[in-house]
């Protein structure tokens, strides 16, 4: 077991992880998540006693990893696959790290053909690909056969039938009663081999509980309605009779409904009360990837914006219809308002998030809907809210704000919509 | 058998001993005969060592044999003098190539971030050091001693000169091997102090070479004691001691060489000892 208390690391000015508690228990794969430059490789040194905590401690075992007796054969852990010396052979490589813990020699050749490089064991490393080098570094953690396993990104660079190798060993080495810990950036690997989550953003504890308590947690899961077009006054019906029932409703750009908080056949049930006829009911599952995509959306440093190749766009061309490219203007907090607020006190950063972006020069004149939400933004996709929990009585206003502003959506460009995407995507 | 620590593994809430699972493998601790093993495979397992090395040996008797040839053909024989001391440039030459593998064995680690696995699997970080420092002494002093005494006795067989006393035989081979020895251990430890190849490299060539050139364009009166300091104390007319050559009358002289960079690499050593448990890698 690996267990953290009030594990805080300061490098200077910048504080990498602040105040972090957990413990990693044998016999389960626990995955540690978190956004780049959250923490996650911090506190994984800090564990193997490579760094040293400026408050706080964490142990392995009960015991500071550079306390341990016998440590290698206790904790075995992949930090960086290409921390070996590239002009040594992984046979090589492997031998001295074996010798250094006092492991027999022939456990070499056993972990060589576990990971496969049987093959390779005499080339010097430095020829060796990504793949090749975390296979290395996976038989480098399994030399000691340690109760404890640390593996930061293992699946990296691999192949696919490397993944699912990957995947299955993780497993089988928990099952087999040791505590796994993994970092990955692969949510739908990470939904498939974990059974715990640790997530932090900017260095503090974000959740840590399993991954269905997680994806419920934080859940996007909604159900998608589609009142019949022809039948006019019918939306605003059934969004006043779900409003009253609970629901809370959001609207979509094609005229669809989003409802959370009601389950599928009361939707039905209301529709049918209403007198309204539905041409689709239909559950959108949240995915791993979701949830831990609106648990850290504010915990985010490093986020990518669109390509705007500002200054260089030809000048424009006279008698062109008075018709100017005008480079696409990416709000600077794009999620902010896509997926549903976290519940309350779920989430650190929900009170102190980053500021709203200012009004893109495209639409000066739109009335923001609720004050956090860039009105770009708010306009193309679905608006929630950024404050945690809307009241239900809330939700009808703000489906009916949305309605009126519909023409004023529709005069925009497309591409208001497309941006958004290339920005979620490129992240 | 099985490790001590199952048995003495605390006991988490649930009442189930921590982590269920014993390796068949028989644990063992490890020690430093470990590491030393582990760090004589790394360095045999790299180029740099077989090049660092086969450049200084061939330096060495390269240049030995280029000077004795030299002089066997000028015109003044060496009459009273023995034909020893002509090793020393080669020597001088051959301190660059331990410089250069002695700062490699630690700095490489570092360049390569090999030094997270090695901590990782020998948290006692003294341990490691201590390894690999051994481990290099011997090799050079044994490589080092055995060049120097080769090129000794091909110069005694090429030149007729004094024959060299038993006294200047040993200083020649085993001093000049220590002094290398000791001249690769300080660039070790500088090394790990600053954990980069290149720079540490550079200083350790500057403290060769800097100050011996500084005293040479010391004309000032002023400043005479200082020359004198710096021509004494300066390394490779340390290593001219050992050819008993020195280049002043006064200064160090007999096995005071050896003993003064024994000196200097034991407090730089200590430094190094000190940092590497302080600092994060």
């Amino acid at each position: 077991m690996i267990e953290a208390v009030g594990l805080t690391k300061r490098y200077g000015a910048k504080t990498a992880v602040y105040n972090l508690s957990f413990q990693v228990r044998p016999g389960t794969v626990t995955g540690f998540l978190g956004p780049n430059g959250s923490g996650k490789s911090t506190t994984m040194r800090m564990i193997l006693g490579l760094d040293q905590p400026t408050a706080g401690h964490v142990t392995v075992g009960g015991h500071p990893f550079r306390e341990l007796p016998n440590a290698p054969r206790q904790v075995g852990a992949l930090l960086d696959a290409k921390a070996v010396h590239g002009g040594r052979s992984a046979r090589n490589h492997l031998l001295s790290l074996a010798q250094l813990s006092g492991i027999p020699a022939a456990r070499v050749d056993e972990v060589l053909g576990v990971v496969g490089l049987q093959e390779v064991a005499r080339r010097r490393s430095s020829g060796f690909s990504l793949g090749m080098g975390q296979r290395l570094g996976i038989a480098a953690a399994l030399l000691g056969d340690p109760q404890v396993l640390l593996f930061d990104e293992p699946v990296n660079g691999l192949d696919p039938e490397g993944i699912l190798w990957v995947r299955n060993l993780m497993k089988q080495l928990a099952s087999e009663g040791r505590t796994v810990f993994v970092s990955s950036h692969l949510m739908s690997e990470m939904a498939v081999t974990a059974e715990h989550l640790i997530v932090i953003g900017r260095g503090q504890l974000l959740s840590d509980m399993s991954v269905r308590d997680f994806i419920s947690h934080n859940s996007a899961d909604f159900a998608r309605v589609r009142p019949a077009d022809t039948d006019p006054g019918a939306r605003e019906k059934l969004v006043a009779a779900l409003g009253e029932a609970g629901g809370q409703v959001l609207s979509e750009r094609d005229g669809a409904l989003r409802v959370t908080g009601l389950p599928l056949p009361r939707i039905s049930d209301l529709a049918h009360e209403s007198d309204v006829r539905l041409w689709e009911l239909s559950p959108h599952q949240a995915s791993l990837e979701e949830a831990y995509m609106r648990l850290t959306q504010n915990a985010v440093d490093y986020r990518s914006t669109a390509d705007q190749l500002a200054g260089f766009a030809p000048p424009p061309q006279p008698g062109y219809g008075g018709q100017l490219y005008e480079p696409p203007v990416v709000p600077e907090v794009p999620t902010q308002g896509w997926y549903a607020p976290p519940p309350p006190g779920e989430n650190p950063y929900a009170s102190d998030g980053p500021p709203p972006a200012q009004a893109p020069a495209q639409a000066p004149a739109q009335a923001p809907v609720a004050p956090p939400v860039p009105p770009l933004k708010a306009a193309a996709t679905a608006p929630a809210p950024v404050t945690a929990g809307p009241a239900p009585a809330s939700a009808a206003d703000l489906v009916k704000h949305v309605s009126d502003e519909k023409p004023d959506r529709t005069a925009k460009p497309d591409e208001s919509d497309a941006k958004t995407e290339t920005t979620e995507d490129a992240r | 058998m099985t490790a001590p620590y199952e048995q003495q593994a605390p006991i988490w809430q649930g009442g189930q001993p921590l982590g269920s699972y014993v390796s068949p493998i028989p644990v063992r601790r490890a020690t430093l005969g470990d590491a030393v093993a582990s760090e004589w495979t790394k360095i045999r397992s790299v180029r740099s060592t077989m090049w660092t090395l086969g450049v200084m040996v061939v330096l060495m008797v390269g240049v030995g044999v280029l000077v004795a040839w030299g002089v066997s053909l000028s015109e003044a024989a060496l009459g009273a003098d023995s034909a020893l001391p002509l090793g020393f440039f080669g020597v001088l030459l051959g301190s660059i190539c331990v410089i250069t593998l002695g700062v490699l064995t630690i700095a490489s680690e570092y360049g390569t971030g090999m030094i997270r696995t090695t901590l990782t699997a020998c948290p006692s970080r003294g341990r490691v050091l201590a390894a690999k420092s051994i481990v290099f002494f011997l090799l050079v002093l044994t490589i080092t001693t055995v060049t120097a005494a080769l090129v000794g006795a091909i110069q005694v067989a090429m030149l007729d000169g004094r024959a060299a006393t038993g006294q200047e035989w040993v200083r020649a081979t085993l001093g000049v091997g220590l002094f290398m020895a000791l001249l690769g251990l300080l660039s070790l430890a500088v090394g790990s102090l600053i954990r980069h190849s290149a720079g540490a490299i550079t200083l350790m060539i500057g403290v060769v070479l800097l100050p011996l050139v500084m005293a040479m364009f010391m004309f000032s009166s002023s400043l005479v004691d200082v020359q004198e300091a710096l021509f004494e104390y300066s390394i490779p007319s340390q290593i001219s001691v050992l050819y008993d050559v020195s280049m002043t009358g006064s200064g160090p002289n007999g096995w005071d060489p050896v003993f003064i960079a024994a000196a200097a690499t034991a407090a730089v050593m200590g430094f190094a000892f000190f940092a590497l448990n302080r600092r994060d890698v």
